[in-house]
């Protein structure tokens, strides 16, 4: 299986928020500081692997017509183990992205990638899948964290990074409080898919 | 039954905590099917009887888990609730009133995957809401829905045909940029406080 092509797929061409358009929600409300996106990120793609794996190896029994069922309650198993670990190790950062935990089950990326890709192709190249689009997601929501909470607050890295407070770039008053409130989701999202949109563009033109 | 504390849910959530533009719940579903407003208006009101439906129904089965002493099982169990409660209603509608069953008929399952249904559900959950207050809270959290959703139609279909953004914007981004806006105004509502 080509490892390469994968992750680069996963990363760009077809990065799932950038270009593939899914999982919008948890994108846009949690990426208000570092360790956020970073938990945020890292548990869609445990949980995506994990459910690729999964779901590919059964893709031969479950029959075709309670296939999404199926898959939504492994789905939702996974996010269950992950939000009791979360909240026996990572107390913070489960206070912190609450109700978005759970709300995994529906994350639109998962789904997505179960039905287009696990249910048609091997163990292996379903787990590869998972690894590099989980990549591909959490690498946009750490953009988007680094954005929002250097803009908006001042500060890189809250929560990871300087005893927990993050380190002070700029004093809080001169944040644009903004790019924190929700308004600042929607605006950095639509200027980094533009940005892809335009790279996407030149590089047709370069061809 | 205190009526003012059932109205300052319902503002709340059509207002204050608006589900698309405060708290980022179903989001996939507004910017997907608003590109025509009879299809908004359709995708609204079928969440607006989704979500009423889905807090009145997990709220027993969330007592049932309760005192079984298994709320671990709340995701994977309310997920199958919300599952079998919009294939049921997606049958009944096609039987009983077919035309209702034929506006709404496209956006029915894909409101199973929709984070405001789950959202609301867990929300409830959260908030300690009782039987009343969690349908209340549902039924309203989708009239703020369709209201989010209808209004931004509506610009949407401007967008279409007047504007003229930078290649690159057109589309998604510039969709996105106006929801930003949209939710710059509603943030105006959070200083909303004339219960308390």
């Amino acid at each position: 299986m080509n490892f390469k092509r994968q992750l680069k797929e996963g990363l760009l061409t077809q990065n799932p928020v950038l270009v593939q358009l899914l999982g919008m929600c948890s994108t846009m409300a949690i990426t208000t500081s570092l360790s956020n996106g970073l938990g945020m990120g890292v548990s869609v793609l445990i949980i995506l692997t994990l459910s690729n794996i999964i779901i590919s190896a059964l893709r031969r029994i479950i029959p075709d017509k309670v296939r999404i069922a199926a898959y939504v309650v492994v789905i939702a198993g996974f996010v269950t183990m992950v939000d009791l670990l979360l909240q026996a190790y990572l107390e913070d950062i489960a206070e912190s992205l609450g109700v978005f935990i759970p709300l995994i089950v529906v994350n639109c990326i998962i789904l997505a990638r179960a039905e287009s890709f696990a249910s048609k192709n091997g163990v292996l190249a379903s787990a590869v899948d998972g690894i590099c689009q989980g990549i591909g997601y959490t690498l946009v929501l750490l953009v988007m964290s680094v954005i929002r909470e250097f803009l908006g607050s001042g500060t890189f890295g809250a929560g990871v990074l300087g005893g927990g407070a993050g380190i002070r770039i700029f004093p809080a008053e001169y944040g644009a409080l903004m790019l924190v409130l929700p308004v600042g989701g929607f605006l950095t999202l639509g200027c980094l898919i533009a940005l892809m949109q335009w790279a996407q563009s030149r590089k047709k033109e370069g061809k | 039954m205190d009526w003012r504390n059932l109205l300052t849910i319902s503002l709340g959530a059509i207002l204050v905590n608006n589900f698309i533009l405060v708290q980022f719940l179903g989001c996939c579903p507004f910017l997907g099917v608003s590109k025509k407003m009879d299809t908004a208006v359709g995708m609204g009101f079928a969440v607006i009887f989704v979500m009423g439906l889905a807090s009145a129904l997990c709220y027993p089965v969330n007592l049932l888990l309760e005192s079984l002493g298994m709320e671990f099982m709340q995701t994977v169990t309310f997920i199958l609730v919300i599952a079998a409660l919009v294939q049921f209603v997606e049958m009944f509608l096609q039987k009983t009133i077919p035309s209702l069953y034929q506006a709404l008929g496209v956006y029915l399952p894909l409101i199973t995957t929709n984070c405001a249904v789950l959202g609301v559900v867990l929300l409830n959950v959260q908030e300690k809401y009782n039987f009343i207050e969690s349908v209340v809270y549902g039924v309203t959290g989708g009239v703020g829905f369709l209201l989010a959703i209808v209004l931004f139609a509506s610009v949407r279909e401007r967008i279409a045909l007047v504007s003229n953004p930078p290649k690159c914007f057109e589309g998604f981004p510039i969709a996105l940029i106006t929801a930003g806006l949209m939710a710059l105004a509603f943030g105006g509502f959070s200083g909303l406080d004339i219960w308390s």
